[in-house]
């Protein structure tokens, strides 16, 4: 925790200190970009390395009935056997984080006895973490739009509802701080939680908090001038940068912070953008007893190779090791040299003639 | 590749949906707003630059004063007196608010709620 409060505090330190020696344009104007090349370049590398890997099997989380016989009630969204009943489960996974909501908590009370409860507030503060980090960057696109199309204005509008001061307090920053703030103290609050909690659990939430603060100052403390600010970032969005004079510091510390997030992104936890997508425990039907499923990495030359083929290959070596056969060697041509040889041989005859007999 | 026929159209709409802002810009950042000067008159009550950033904050503090607090005393600075008020202050000399405040506002996706009160001025052509 402590190296990942120091690096944020160190960007923000190199971001300040770069506009202050006049490095604007290195920070408004390249940075920019070489970030936003990482972000797509690593999203799309990520995402097609995983498309490499194969998934012999399905291995579906069954949290509900699966399909079974039809008086059996089937849990469609959390067990599904179907493609479109998969696409239901993944719709409520991406937009309900519905995993989440499943989340349960054991505690010990006197008795001692163990109790398992529903533990909603990670899924809670979580979906208003990302729901709110979701309007703030449509918000941000009156920024990168000319002319800023009416939706942008009109999440602008509701978002700004209550009119609180000047300019209007945006809800969703007030949320969203709550939210970082939650899901930072639920890591260093809960032992078994910080215990496992890592430098890269800590650093993009101090990351997104130090983005979320400056952002907010710029907008509510230190006003900066925002038609300077669209200018730099029209410039961006359409290959003509330019540095407008006049732009303060706090705009490049909070510019520069999201090009490290950016770059950051796809090397990280954060990457569970895409990977929600492609986690084999959600988007799989559960239709292993419906659908044969054949090891992608198999060798089409190596045909089957069935009992039946095998016992015909080794027959002979089975039959000298006293191995029982399904079927038997065929008649030796010779019966004479062995009495040993006749004796096996009896029996079976015995037992061909007694067959029909006994049928009869 | 597995599974290529979801994984790829998925990737493709993500990367267009990021990049959809250099898309809908069409590589033309448009014109720059241009809010039209006053005649003849070079000062206002703070630097232009102050005014810039933080013209809301006068205009709001204006407003606590006035109608709260009921102080209508002008601001005075270097012996010009100005009142304190949007439609006898600030549009005295800014005449024209299509001109002046909406070029701004209409770039950034501004909307002041100044005008739920207060009257737009009169067009006068």
């Amino acid at each position: 925790m402590k190296h990942a409060i120091l690096a944020v505090i160190v960007l923000i330190g190199v971001a300040w200190l770069g506009s202050l020696v006049g490095l604007d344009p290195v920070f408004g104007m390249v940075f920019p970009y070489v970030a936003l090349a990482i972000f797509l370049g690593g999203f799309t590398y990520r995402i097609l390395n995983w498309a490499k890997s194969p998934v012999p099997f399905r291995i579906p989380t069954t949290s509900g009935q699966g399909k079974s016989l039809d008086w059996v009630k089937q849990d469609k969204l959390d067990c599904p056997a179907t493609f479109w009943q998969t696409v239901g489960r993944m719709l409520l996974e991406v937009f309900a984080f519905r995993s989440l909501f499943k989340n349960t908590k054991a505690e010990i009370h006197d008795g001692p006895k163990l109790v398992y409860g529903s533990s909603k507030w990670l899924w809670l503060f979580g979906l208003a973490f990302h729901y709110t980090f979701l309007i703030i960057v449509l918000r941000h696109l009156r920024l990168f739009l000319n002319p800023v199309p009416g939706i942008i204005g009109q999440i602008e509008f509701f978002d700004g509802l209550f009119q609180v001061g000047v300019p209007v307090l945006y809800q969703t920053d007030i949320i969203f701080v709550g939210a970082v703030t939650y899901l930072f103290l639920r890591r260093v609050l809960i032992p078994q939680v910080k215990y496992i909690s890592f430098a890269a659990d800590y650093f993009p939430l101090f990351l997104i908090f130090g983005i979320a603060v400056t952002g907010i100052l710029m907008r509510y403390i230190f006003r900066v001038d925002v038609v300077s600010i669209k200018q730099l970032t029209m410039g961006l969005a359409t290959f003509s940068p330019s540095i407008p004079a006049n732009i303060g510091s706090i705009f490049y510390i909070h510019l520069f912070l999201v090009c490290v997030l950016l770059a950051y992104f796809p090397f990280s936890k954060l990457m569970h953008l895409g990977g929600v997508f492609l986690s084999p425990t959600r988007n799989l039907a559960n239709n292993n007893r419906m659908v044969r499923h054949v090891n992608p990495w198999n060798d089409p030359s190596i045909k089957p190779h069935s009992y039946a083929d095998y016992e015909d290959e080794f027959r002979q070596f089975m039959a000298d090791a006293d191995i029982p056969l399904e079927k038997e060697l065929p008649p030796e041509p010779e019966p004479e040299p062995e009495p040993a040889a006749e004796e096996t041989e009896k029996p079976a005859a015995d037992a061909a003639a007694e067959t029909p007999a006994e049928k009869e | 590749m597995y599974d290529g026929k979801l994984i790829i159209p998925g990737l493709l709409i993500f990367l267009v949906l990021m990049i959809s802002p250099i898309l809908f810009n069409g590589l033309d950042a448009g014109p720059v707003p241009k809010p039209e000067k006053p005649v003849g008159v070079t000062k206002c009550v703070k630097s232009a630059q102050y005014m810039r950033t933080s013209h809301m904050k006068v205009l709001d503090d204006w407003r606590d004063e006035t109608l709260r607090d009921g102080d209508r005393t002008p601001v005075e600075i270097d012996g010009v007196k100005y009142e304190k008020s949007l439609m006898n202050g600030c549009l005295k000399c800014h005449t024209d608010k299509k001109k002046f405040c909406d070029e701004c506002h209409v770039y950034t996706s501004v909307k002041p709620y100044c005008w739920d009160c207060h009257y737009v001025p009169k067009e006068t052509f």
